[in-house]
């Protein structure tokens, strides 16, 4: 039924039309029963992009090759849970989906404001409207997943690649936090367009900012193991563009969500806090732009590409024209307060502020700067990993040691001697855990150790704060010490969430230093019966076998590892070789050590005729802290996000008593 | 074929009876003006953050002086002025507060 798609997507697109042009002249003439016409064509795009959805949904299901969209992406061998992805597989498709969530995200941010926040609603409306716009046209017009052709017998099959657990939820979470920035960017502009100088706006986009940026963050991570696990070249995260794309927004986005702390606690960075969110919004459609128009190809796919030129353009009229709107709106923005001490709280999240901006920024430098050089000079250039790593280390490293900071130190000013009270702990812990690092051999790396010198600092301050607090809140009212833990952080949710999420990047941070800065590497060619040592491993390859698979021939060298002279068991790397697809893609051997986080890490680069097998092997220290990371980043996102109902009533008597105090 | 243009046509007429059901429902009121704050209530709103962010950084002071992240002389140099921010700012919320005591509530510090 493709007709059906295709209708359900005019639909959508006359709906969000309708939105954005009935939206805006019931804002501007206030007029109710216009405002509640354009809500519900809003939330009606939802209805008719779910339809659309589920009938190339239903394609997908049954084979339907009729589809070009499901003939380009799936086979009739590909497992059916990898059928049903290929949704999102390709450019029409994740186009779709894109707006699906979008329509998603609106109808949840319009249902659960437009009572509560009505005048402010009323100009979200057609700012939403118009980003969805931007996406309806682009599915009606110009990459339409519904296009038609006479059915092959079988599909092209799906890049095996995409064949792997990980790319079945790993889409889901990134597009969840690309377009979840939708939501306070339109709430900020609608803001402005209302010319509100109060906070409402960031009171109602909290917990859509906060599901957005773990979605992201949870998303990248998922890609990491991806990487790790199936591109097979013995990392997890290569500073690819693709990456990068995903890197960049959620980046502002924990810049912006630190500074708006700063806004609500003191009423400062109110311009900094637009510009924030402008960025993290524009980022998400520059790294879907990036994804998905080839440019990263090369210029030329670019100009080829039927959606390039479009999105660089939607992407130009965002920027300008927000940026426009915030100069018209600058008297608005304009605070009072001033940063009363360089040391105080509000103080470091500035400097984190900085350091994170200048990370986004040094990363969409490394990321546009060949395609600038191309552009303009015609020849390509890559930014190497070099670039990024050195930044990496430059900003991440104070990032880091600011974490540990921040907590310690309180809102204002803090004097010496409180600086003296907190430190003293943490300063010590950092001091001990380098100088036993260093005597265990740690100092073979300095970023290394200075890494887990800083990560101590900040997990004993994490520590140390929980404890006060605990102690503190139990001295006020009683009790056993794990239910005044428990009312500890009950009562400050976000503070509390928001240090368990500190302590999970402490825990990446870790990990990545222990897999990146202390990994050993080996490799060979291995004929029957041959060893290689690597580390404190042996391997010894035992044999060839060749099994067949749901849609692909299995070809694995089997190893013997042994550790310390004791058997560990088998590991087994090699190649899946896909028929439908003819494509070849490398199939890692992993061996992890749950106890100490390590992993051993076995690539079959070639196999060979003769039987013999060229391994590349990693020992990777402490790498699986990266994925527990991801578990406790999840906890302290949870924490922070649960509602809190004391906040609740706060929130409400404050704008009931606007409601109250109404003059029309 | 012919049933996807009719589920369609069925999805596009139920959309705009939904779209215009505001019409439908009231054709004709005096009351079509969106209700919000207006300037008075605008202004209690930005009023009432100055209130909620002065009683916030009280309660954020006490928390970080029980738990010694303050000491108890910088304790006392910085209650005093946040306890007079926040007077002002729930002075200025008062019905009948002057506009000297709304300017005095909205300053820093």
């Amino acid at each position: 039924m493709p007709e059906l798609g295709r209708a359900a997507l005019v639909a959508t697109l006359g709906l969000v039309l309708y939105a954005l042009v009935a939206g805006a002249v019931a804002a501007r003439t206030r007029r109710r029963r216009l405002a509640e016409s354009a809500q519900t064509a809003l939330l009606l795009t939802f209805v008719t992009t779910g339809v659309a959805t589920l009938v190339l949904l239903l394609a997908f299901a049954r084979n339907d090759y009729s589809f070009v969209y499901v003939w380009e992406l799936t086979s009739d061998q590909l497992p059916i849970q990898y059928t049903l992805a290929a949704l999102w597989g390709g450019q029409a498709g994740s186009l779709l989906f894109w707006l699906l969530l979008l329509t998603v995200y609106s109808a949840a941010a319009v249902l659960l404001n437009r009572r509560a926040s009505r005048d402010l609603t009323v100009w979200v409306v057609p700012v939403l409207a118009t980003v969805m716009l931007f996406f309806a046209f682009m599915l009606v017009v110009v990459s339409s997943p519904f296009a038609t052709q006479v059915a092959p017998a079988d599909g092209r099959g799906l890049n095996p690649s995409l064949q792997n657990p990980y790319m079945l939820v790993h889409p889901i979470f990134l597009y969840l936090g690309y377009v979840g920035l939708t939501i306070p960017f339109a709430f900020a502009i609608g803001s402005l367009l209302a010319r509100r100088k109060d906070e409402r706006w960031i009171v109602a986009t909290r917990r859509a900012t906060l599901v957005a940026w773990t979605a992201l963050g949870v998303g990248q991570l998922i890609g990491s193991k991806w990487a790790y696990e199936e591109v097979g070249w013995g990392g997890f995260y290569a500073w690819d563009p693709v990456e990068n794309a995903a890197l960049m927004p959620w980046l502002a986005a924990t810049a912006f969500l630190h500074s708006v702390m700063v806004q609500e606690k003191r009423g400062m960075l109110r311009l900094w806090n637009v510009l924030l969110v402008i960025l993290a919004f524009s980022l998400s459609i520059f790294g879907t732009f990036l994804t998905r128009s080839g440019i990263l190809s090369s210029v030329h796919s670019f100009t080829e590409s039927p959606i390039g030129a479009w999105f660089l353009g939607f992407l130009a009229f965002v920027v300008l024209g927000s940026l426009l709107l915030v100069f018209a709106r600058l008297p608005l923005l304009r605070t009072r307060a001033r940063l009363e001490s360089l040391v105080s709280r509000e103080a470091t999240f500035l400097y984190n502020n900085l350091l994170l901006v200048a990370l986004t920024l040094t990363i969409l430098w490394g990321v546009t700067y060949p395609i600038v050089h191309e552009m303009f000079l015609g020849e390509s250039r890559i930014v190497g990993p070099g670039y990024y790593n050195f930044f990496f280390v430059i900003f991440g490293l104070p990032l880091l040691l600011l974490m540990g900071i921040g907590p310690l130190v309180a809102w204002r000013r803090a004097s010496l001697r409180s600086l003296g009270l907190t430190f003293a702990w943490p300063a010590g812990v950092a001091a001990v855990t380098g100088l036993v690092l260093l005597a265990l051999g740690a100092g073979s790396s300095i970023p290394g150790l200075i890494a887990y010198s800083f990560s101590a600092f900040v997990l004993a301050s994490i520590g140390l704060e929980f404890v006060r607090g605990t102690r503190a809140r139990r001295a006020l009212s009683g009790g056993s010490w794990p239910s005044a833990f428990a009312a500890l952080v009950s009562r400050n949710r976000r503070r509390y969430g928001g240090y368990i999420v500190h302590a999970s990047i402490v825990v990446l941070a870790i990990g990545i230093a222990g897999a990146s800065l202390y990994d050993s590497v080996g490799e060979g060619r291995l004929t029957r019966g041959s060893s290689l040592a690597v580390g404190d491993y042996r391997l010894t390859y035992r044999d060839l076998v060749e099994r067949p698979g749901a849609n692909a021939t299995l070809v694995r060298a089997v190893l013997d590892v042994e550790r310390g002279g004791e058997q560990l068991g088998v590991v087994e790397a090699g190649k899946n070789a896909y028929t439908v697809e003819r494509q070849v893609s490398n199939e890692v051997g992993v061996r992890t050590d749950y106890l100490t986080g390590e992993d051993l890490f076995v690539i079959a680069e070639q196999v060979n005729p003769d039987g013999s097998v060229y391994l590349r092997v990693f020992v990777k220290p402490l790498v699986n802290l990266l994925w527990l990371a991801g578990f406790i980043f999840l906890l302290g996102s949870l924490i922070t996000l649960w509602p809190d109902a004391r906040e609740q009533r706060r929130l409400a008597v404050r704008y009931r008593g606007a409601e109250a105090h109404a003059d029309s | 074929m012919s049933l996807a243009l009719v589920l369609g046509a069925l999805l596009a007429a139920a959309c705009v009876i939904l779209v215009a059901r505001p019409y439908l429902r009231e054709p004709v009121t005096e009351h079509d003006a969106i209700e919000g704050p207006g300037e008075l209530g605008q202004r209690w709103l930005e009023l009432s953050e100055v209130r909620d962010r002065a009683l916030g950084a009280l309660k954020e002071l006490e928390l970080d002086h029980r738990t010694g992240k303050v000491s108890d002389e910088d304790y006392r140099e910085l209650v005093g002025p946040l306890r007079r921010e926040a007077a002002d700012a729930l002075r200025a919320l008062e019905p009948r507060a002057s506009a000297q005591e709304r300017v005095k509530a909205e300053r820093p510090g």
